[in-house]
């Protein structure tokens, strides 16, 4: 038994007095009606959080939650029910209730009895929460504090707050597979305002992933999370407004990748493909990008915030290719989804809590590097616009529009960035985007991991990265006609 | 101040076990603090359960059971402050949610405005606000309505091939919220709702459009029929949808998405962003900052509305009250912390406002859209570029070009850019096409002018 299940097993079945053999009687009863899949997904969750203001870490909270996701799937149906309580008569209750959606009467075949599946896990860190002292936490928030307010007179707030989650999941399916992930998740959150002459802007930076705090005290990453917050923030105090209209914007890397998640990812995740639903819907080898496009969703990262040992139904995760040479290659697929289509789950079957079905979703989403150096690509540009961070995107997947925020932006004159624009909101068409990508970077990058993702009320943590790209023709949303 | 509400004892229903059981929980966090040498403590419990039944083309697609238990504290050691919560109702854990709350409050520094709401302020009357109406919604009759509703999408118009469905969900949940002044308060509350998304196609392009109701009460739904037929009819006008040249022109906010523009208005007047200077409406207490013509106010104690409530997350009294007359800023939204921050008192808004209202004028939509003459009138929006420190307004939206005062053709993949401050002193019409099933009650809103970004 590896030392995941071991760790599950003690924090979610035995407290309850659940037996292995119960795990086996519960997946049997929701197999004895006409149920294709069935899995119980066991979950107990920790975090906490502190937040800095005015100089000092005034609130805290911690927070407990635990729970049984129980689902029966048949044919194209889905019975879903939950219960907090982890004893078995409450688990029994709500497998009879998933199972409802199935007519009564099993299938001939047995469901397996569980096995353990093996495999180390992606993060190197159990318990985030107690990888430092209560009062070291509190004290390295007062650093950042300290380093915002250092880096120039004009910060007038700094407001930092920090959080982790360990989150402990048992996932039982009927086909016998048994897998645990102990998925640790660590996050430092810093905006900062900074007055000039009657004039506000705000500026923001952060970062985790899947390891513990000591991550943000090592190479400074915390201080330098703090530094870029205000530095951003004194950009926006000189920027103008945005341009409106159709022009070539050079995207830097990274977090700039959240156009792949939003253009592109949502519409290739494999529930949207096999309702048809997507813009992207029945176009597998197409074209959709310019040659140098090649878009992975890479769930396998050694401690990024978008990992996962397995998905929430078991499945390892593993590096997807969605785009390769600019041809569109995959879905990202759950169980459901895949058994539907015919093919096999990618491991992007992701829930927010046992409270939620797990529908598919993106890890890590970027597209590989380039040869261009970044330099020359700006260099090429004679106007236009250079968006080195953003605030938030969103996508109508049906129609393929999206738009997303950017929270630092510069023109580009002849050549050169010049001056930085403020709101400026690029919006564009999924499947046509990357066809308008000319030009990509060596600079490959992934973002320093804050990236939550929203679908149907779900949120889940992911990751989000490119190196730096040109974009002819793209629409900027600003005031200035 | 007031003893625990006067609680109707049938013993049956099981809605009463769970009220009991919410009064042990609170009971015990209070006590428990009070043994770990807390100077005063606040505990909120809430229960509730539901069901959603989802139909797609034609045959049931998911049903959810829901069933969600939470538990919150604070506890106060003087001025520190330190908070915990749990989906766990056993005693055991309750006492270590009680801890790990006393936990935090041992790091946490002294400020002079934590605390919990003043005496004075918290609510003493508890009138009926009629929240709370049970449907005990079965599976095989969400499964006729939701089949139903999404039918009558379906055969609206033979270019809706595709749908994601329609769904019905019906949920009852009660909340017990105490502090060691004494107070204690109970809330009951349902919430049904019906909505329905489809897809349309033509000449190789889809557009997807949704309608939904949401009540207290069941009888107060829209008919399911409706709301599929009226998400059809959304769905189609969209199709054909094209860009438009940049261009700067009026626009006309569709109630549903007008709503958004008052939560902006709402963010920037809360106490979190006044006291941190992080508000692009800061010293605008007595100043205009709409047109004379708008009134803004809560209306907390509207029976079944979805915003009622007798008292807020702090148990404090909420209040009928005016936030804008004449367009001058009467008030702020502040809970008590924030107001203590201030130097102002508690407005009653301890997890924010109640049944927001913007007064109507004459016209409705049709009225507003001959009144746009040329611009665009929106009726979605995407995107979160809205800078709540400046102002700054720039969002991804879609909806119908106007001119004459009639809609022309679909219009899709623009953006409006402008700033707040002057979008909201540059009103010029509100719709009585009031949206109620939201918090926020709104009908449509004509904007002077933005700018639309297109080609």
């Amino acid at each position: 038994m590896n030392d995941a299940l071991r760790t599950a097993k003690s924090t979610l079945l035995h407290p309850a007095g659940i037996e292995a053999r119960d795990l086996d009687t519960l997946i049997g009863r929701l197999m004895a009606y006409d149920v294709d899949y069935a899995d119980l997904y066991f979950q107990y969750s920790r975090s906490e959080s502190w937040s800095l203001e005015d100089g000092a870490v005034k609130s805290g909270i911690r927070s407990v939650d635990q729970g049984v996701g129980i689902r029966a799937v048949s044919g194209e149906k889905t019975g879903f029910a939950y219960s907090n309580e982890l004893y078995l008569p409450a688990l029994t209750k709500a497998v009879d209730t998933a199972r409802a959606i199935a007519a009564s009467g099993g299938k001939s075949e047995q469901p397996m009895s569980l096995r353990a599946r093996d495999g180390g896990a992606l993060y190197t860190v159990d318990d985030p929460l107690m990888s430092l002292s209560d009062d070291t936490k509190v004290a390295f928030l007062q650093q950042i504090e300290t380093e915002a307010r250092r880096q120039d007179p004009r910060v007038s707030q700094v407001m930092a707050s920090l959080a982790a989650v360990r989150d402990v999941v048992l996932i039982a399916r009927n086909d016998g597979c048994l897998s645990a992930d102990i998925r640790p998740l660590i996050r430092l959150n810093v905006q900062v305002i900074v007055e000039s002459n009657g004039r506000r802007e705000q500026g923001s930076a952060g970062g985790g992933g899947r390891f513990g705090y000591s991550w943000l005290q090592e190479d400074e990453r915390g201080l330098n999370f703090a530094r870029d917050a205000v530095r951003q923030a004194l950009v926006n105090l000189e920027a103008v407004d945005s341009p409106a209209g159709t022009m070539t914007v050079v995207l830097g890397p990274g977090w700039p990748g959240i156009l792949l998640h939003e253009a592109i990812g949502h519409g290739l995740e494999g529930d949207f493909n096999r309702k048809k639903t997507s813009a992207f819907s029945e176009r597998l080898g197409e074209k959709v990008a310019t040659a140098e496009c090649t878009v992975v969703d890479n769930g396998t990262i050694v401690n990024r915030r978008g990992s996962l040992t397995v998905d929430d139904e078991g499945t390892p995760t593993q590096n997807t290719v969605l785009i390769e040479n600019g041809v569109l290659k995959g879905y990202m697929q759950d169980t459901l989804n895949a058994r539907l289509m015919g093919v096999e789950s990618t491991g992007n079957g992701r829930r927010e809590s046992y409270a939620h079905l797990p529908m598919p979703r993106m890890t890590n989403t970027y597209m590989l590097a380039g040869n261009k150096d970044p330099e020359e690509i700006i260099s090429s540009v004679d106007q236009g616009l250079y968006a080195v961070n953003f605030s938030g995107g969103q996508v109508d997947i049906t129609s393929g529009k999206f738009v997303f925020s950017a929270s630092e932006a510069y023109r580009v004159e002849n050549g050169k960035v010049t001056a930085p624009v403020k709101g400026a909101t690029l919006i564009g068409n999924g499947p046509d985007v990357l066809t308008r990508v000319a030009m990509v970077g060596s600079d490959l990058a992934l973002d320093t991991g804050v990236g939550t993702c929203g679908k149907e009320g779900q949120s889940v943590p992911v990751g989000v990265g490119q190196p730096t790209l040109r974009i002819d023709g793209l629409t900027v949303g600003g005031v200035k006609v | 101040m007031t003893d625990r509400m006067p609680r109707k004892r049938r013993g049956t229903s099981p809605d009463e076990l769970d009220l009991a059981a919410l009064h042990e929980s609170v009971d015990l966090v209070l006590e428990e603090a009070v043994r770990l040498g807390a100077s005063s403590s606040e505990a909120a419990a809430s229960v509730s359960q539901g069901l959603a039944v989802t139909a797609r083309m034609g045959d049931i697609e998911t049903v959810e059971h829901t069933q969600d238990r939470g538990l919150s504290v604070t506890v106060y050691f003087g001025e520190r402050i330190g908070s915990a919560s749990t989906s766990d109702y056993s005693s055991t854990s309750v006492r270590e949610t009680v801890q790990a709350a006393c936990s935090i409050a041992r790091f946490t520094e002294k400020d002079p405005c934590h605390g919990l709401a003043d005496p004075d302020d918290l609510a003493t009357e508890f009138p009926e606000l009629d929240l709370y109406h049970p449907w005990y919604l079965t599976v095989n009759e969400g499964k006729e309505i939701a089949l139903a509703c999404e039918q009558a999408a379906l055969d609206y118009d033979r270019r809706i091939e595709n749908s994601e469905g329609a769904t019905i969900d019906s949920h009852q949940g009660c909340e017990v919220y105490g502090n060691s002044h004494g107070f204690r308060g109970e809330s009951r509350k349902t919430q049904h709702g019906i909505s329905c998304s489809v897809i349309g196609q033509n000449n190789g392009s889809m557009q997807r459009d949704y309608w939904y109701s949401a009540s207290r009460k069941r009888e107060d739904l829209e008919d399911a029929s409706e709301i599929g037929r009226k998400s059809a009819e959304r769905t189609v006008r969209r199709l054909g949808a094209r860009k438009l040249n940049t261009c700067q022109v009026p626009i006309l906010f569709e109630a549903p998405i007008a709503s958004s523009l008052l939560s902006h208005f709402i963010g920037a007047i809360s106490g979190g962003a006044l006291y941190r200077k992080a508000s692009f409406l800061l010293d605008h207490l007595g100043k205009p900052i709409f047109p004379d013509f708008v009134r803004v106010h809560e209306q907390p104690l509207l029976p079944r509305a979805m915003g009622s409530a007798t008292f807020d997350s702090e148990g404090v009294a909420t209040r009928v009250r005016d936030i804008v007359t004449e367009g001058v800023l009467e008030g702020y939204v502040l809970g008590s912390y924030s107001a203590r921050r201030l130097g102002l008192e508690t407005t009653g808004n301890a997890g924010g406002v109640h049944n927001l209202t913007i007064d109507s004028g004459k016209d409705d939509l049709p009225g507003l859209i001959e009144a746009l003459g040329r611009g665009l009138l929106v009726t979605e929006l995407i995107g979160f570029g809205v800078n709540s420190v400046t102002g700054e307004y720039s969002r991804g939206a879609a909806g119908f070009w106007v001119e004459n005062g009639e809609i022309q053709f679909p219009v899709e993949e623009v953006t409006i850019a402008g700033n707040l401050k002057e979008m909201f002193q540059s009103i010029r019409a509100i719709g009585r096409d009031v949206d109620t099933k939201r918090n926020i009650r709104c009908g449509s809103i004509l904007v002077d002018r933005l700018t639309v970004a297109g080609q």
